[in-house]
């Protein structure tokens, strides 16, 4: 019994030191006053959070509501959205196809989905502008052909952020996925063939339901570092739009307000923990 | 175990003693300047980089940070000495002070230079590339209402302030403004503007050569390089005025090697070890007979030396705490 608590030790020393502490810091200078340049002063305030709906008038402090922080939250939303369910039309035939390889085979192309992510997410992220861009390749090569007389604006807007989000993620999809098909009987399909089920029905009646495990770790892995995510709306965003990832950035550097970086972590967290635990909820009870 | 410990406090001094640690911007510190003082005076230099004034304030902060020279910008030079970050180390008093320039003595952020040194100097403006650029672009205008050729491959470097300050000058609108009013015009004119900007983004001089950009914000010494590679690129000083920035050399408050601090802050104020650092880094130095060592090319680059009728650089310090709400607040809604 107690080696087997000494075995817990390293673990549990990480999660405190690395994750409950900067955690507990995060949430403590979210409701501190910010100091002129940079950093806190020791004194309670609610600002930081009063600010994310409400703007002060700096004359006579009325508040006004505001909506700015909300949009760039609903812009990181949707923006992760969109990539999960990308990710999903991408990642579920590749996985379907990878799990019913023959088994020599499936490392092999395991192995080819993970390549591209032995490059560091920095670089790929820079590579994939360089890609992009109206000096880059593709506008070049449609150019030549003649097939567009100016360059496609590919580069510095949404698409390009959506297309980073994919490309980053789409590993985090694939495998799941690829674990959850993987364990499936295929002889529940042939059973439900038998019954007389289209393909269909029996896709959303038999495969569907045993790969929810599958989707719903995919679609969390996707989605929460989507929302978050800062190189792809920083470099191929070119810096024209926020997401909260900028954002919160932002306060620590130029606009030197930590206490509002702080809360902004701390509702980011929030959100991803509430999702979370929907998402825990509904599968514990499907089970049951 | 405790004897160990004894024995670690005692050494630490001793080994200490022939080391000078620096914490500065990277590709800042010329080799050749740091092999020469360390022969000159048995100091083992060792050399860590920041690449922002925040990463190095927070670093500070948390204190213990063991590093003996910084080299802050001169905004956060003013608040290091106001927060009692730095050591006064009378840089005046020291022997190599007569070859700083007299416009560089009393500053805004150092007023009788008690506590830094002149690192390197530099101007925030805008760079064009000629081949594209036609005619007069000596205005802010270039970028502010541009030609159609212009229109979609402007580049703004991504840092409000210098953002905000550019277009704060095109509307003849204080630095620093405490006004809604004018900077609900900043953020009318920034948001106009954006429609034709292709990137924020401070990798000036790679967007320059590749032809991304035809017109940019940048630093003087990146549009040099920038023309190095690609010789149609020209600096502009703009006839509305432009950033000037200065880097200093200063010492942590608590430094571990205080004396070899001072030798080196001594030390780098000598021409021949000044031109140095503009050999290097590409930037003008604050030291009078430096131009003697610099290279000839360098020494006559019109990045490095304003025309005659162009204005003075703008040294802005830090803002107050209700302007640098309006900036964020700017900045936040044209990002949205």
């Amino acid at each position: 019994m107690k080696l087997h608590r000494l075995l817990l030790a390293p673990s549990l020393g990480t999660i405190l030191i690395f994750m409950v502490l900067p955690i507990a810091i995060t949430t403590l200078y979210s409701v501190l006053t910010p100091a002129q340049y940079g950093g806190v002063i020791w004194k309670p305030s609610a600002e930081a959070y009063i600010r994310l709906l409400f703007e002060r008038d700096i004359f006579d402090d009325t508040l006004t509501f505001n909506t700015d922080y909300l949009q760039i939250l609903g812009r990181s939303v949707l923006q992760a959205g969109v990539a999960t369910l990308l990710c999903l039309i991408i990642g579920l035939p590749t996985a379907w196809f990878i799990a019913t390889r023959p088994p020599g085979q499936k490392s092999l192309w395991l192995m080819l989905v993970t390549v591209p992510y032995w490059v560091n997410l920095l670089v790929r992220t820079i590579a994939l502008l360089l890609i992009l861009r109206d000096e880059g390749p593709i506008n070049r090569a449609l150019q030549s052909v003649g097939l567009i007389d100016g360059p496609l604006s590919l580069a510095y807007n949404n698409f390009a952020i959506g297309l980073g989000l994919v490309s980053s993620f789409l590993p985090f999809m694939i495998l799941p996925l690829y674990a959850a098909i993987e364990r499936f009987d295929f002889s529940l399909l042939e059973a439900a063939y038998d019954l007389h089920a289209n393909r269909r029905k029996a896709f959303f009646a038999v495969v569907l339901p045993i790969l929810r495990p599958g989707l719903i770790a995919g679609g969390l892995l996707v989605f929460i570092p989507g929302i978050g995510s800062y190189l792809a709306p920083d470099i191929l965003g070119g810096g024209k739009t926020l997401m909260l990832g900028n954002l919160i950035g932002m306060q620590f550097q130029g606009s030197r307000n930590w206490p509002f970086g702080a809360a902004l972590s701390t509702i980011l967290m929030a959100v991803t923990l509430i999702a979370l635990f929907i998402v825990a909820r509904r599968a514990a009870r499907e089970d049951a | 175990m405790r004897a160990l410990a004894i024995l670690l406090l005692t050494a630490a001094p001793a080994f200490a003693e022939g080391d000078l640690f620096i914490y500065t911007w990277g590709e800042y510190t010329p080799p050749d300047l740091v092999a020469k003082f360390e022969k000159e005076f048995g100091v083992k230099v060792h050399i860590d980089s920041y690449d922002s004034m925040e990463t190095m304030i927070a670093k500070l902060r948390a204190g213990g940070a063991g590093y003996d020279i910084i080299v802050p910008g001169d905004a956060t030079m003013q608040v290091l000495i106001a927060e009692g970050m730095v050591e006064k180390i009378d840089v005046f008093a020291m022997p190599n002070f007569a070859n700083v320039d007299d416009k560089w003595r009393e500053v805004y952020w150092d007023p009788k230079r008690e506590y830094s040194a002149p690192w390197a100097w530099g101007s925030t403006a805008f760079a064009v590339d000629t081949a594209v650029v036609k005619g007069d672009y000596s205005s802010l205008a270039v970028l502010f209402a541009p030609a159609d050729d212009v229109k979609g491959r402007i580049n703004m470097l991504r840092d409000m302030n210098d953002v905000i300050n550019m277009a704060e000058r095109y509307l003849g609108i204080p630095r620093c403004s405490e006004s809604p009013d004018e900077m609900k015009r900043v953020l009318e004119l920034l948001e106009t503007q954006k429609e034709w900007v292709k990137s924020y983004d401070s990798e000036t001089k790679e967007l320059l050569v590749s032809g991304e950009a035809v017109v940019s914000m940048s630093w003087n010494g990146y549009a040099m390089r920038a023309r190095d590679e690609k010789p149609t690129i020209a600096y502009v000083y703009p006839k509305e005025g432009y950033t000037g920035w200065m880097d200093n050399v200063a010492v942590p408050k608590g430094a571990p090697h205080l004396d070899n601090a001072k030798a080196w802050v001594n030390f780098i104020m000598a021409p021949e070890n000044a031109a140095m650092i503009t050999n290097y880094a590409r930037y003008s130095n604050g030291i009078k007979g430096s131009e003697a060592f610099v290279e000839p090319a360098l020494a006559a680059a019109p990045e490095i030396n304003p025309p005659a009728d162009a204005p003075a650089p703008e040294f802005i310090p830090t803002c107050s705490p209700e302007a640098t709400a309006l900036i964020d607040k700017v900045w936040t809604k044209l990002m949205n």
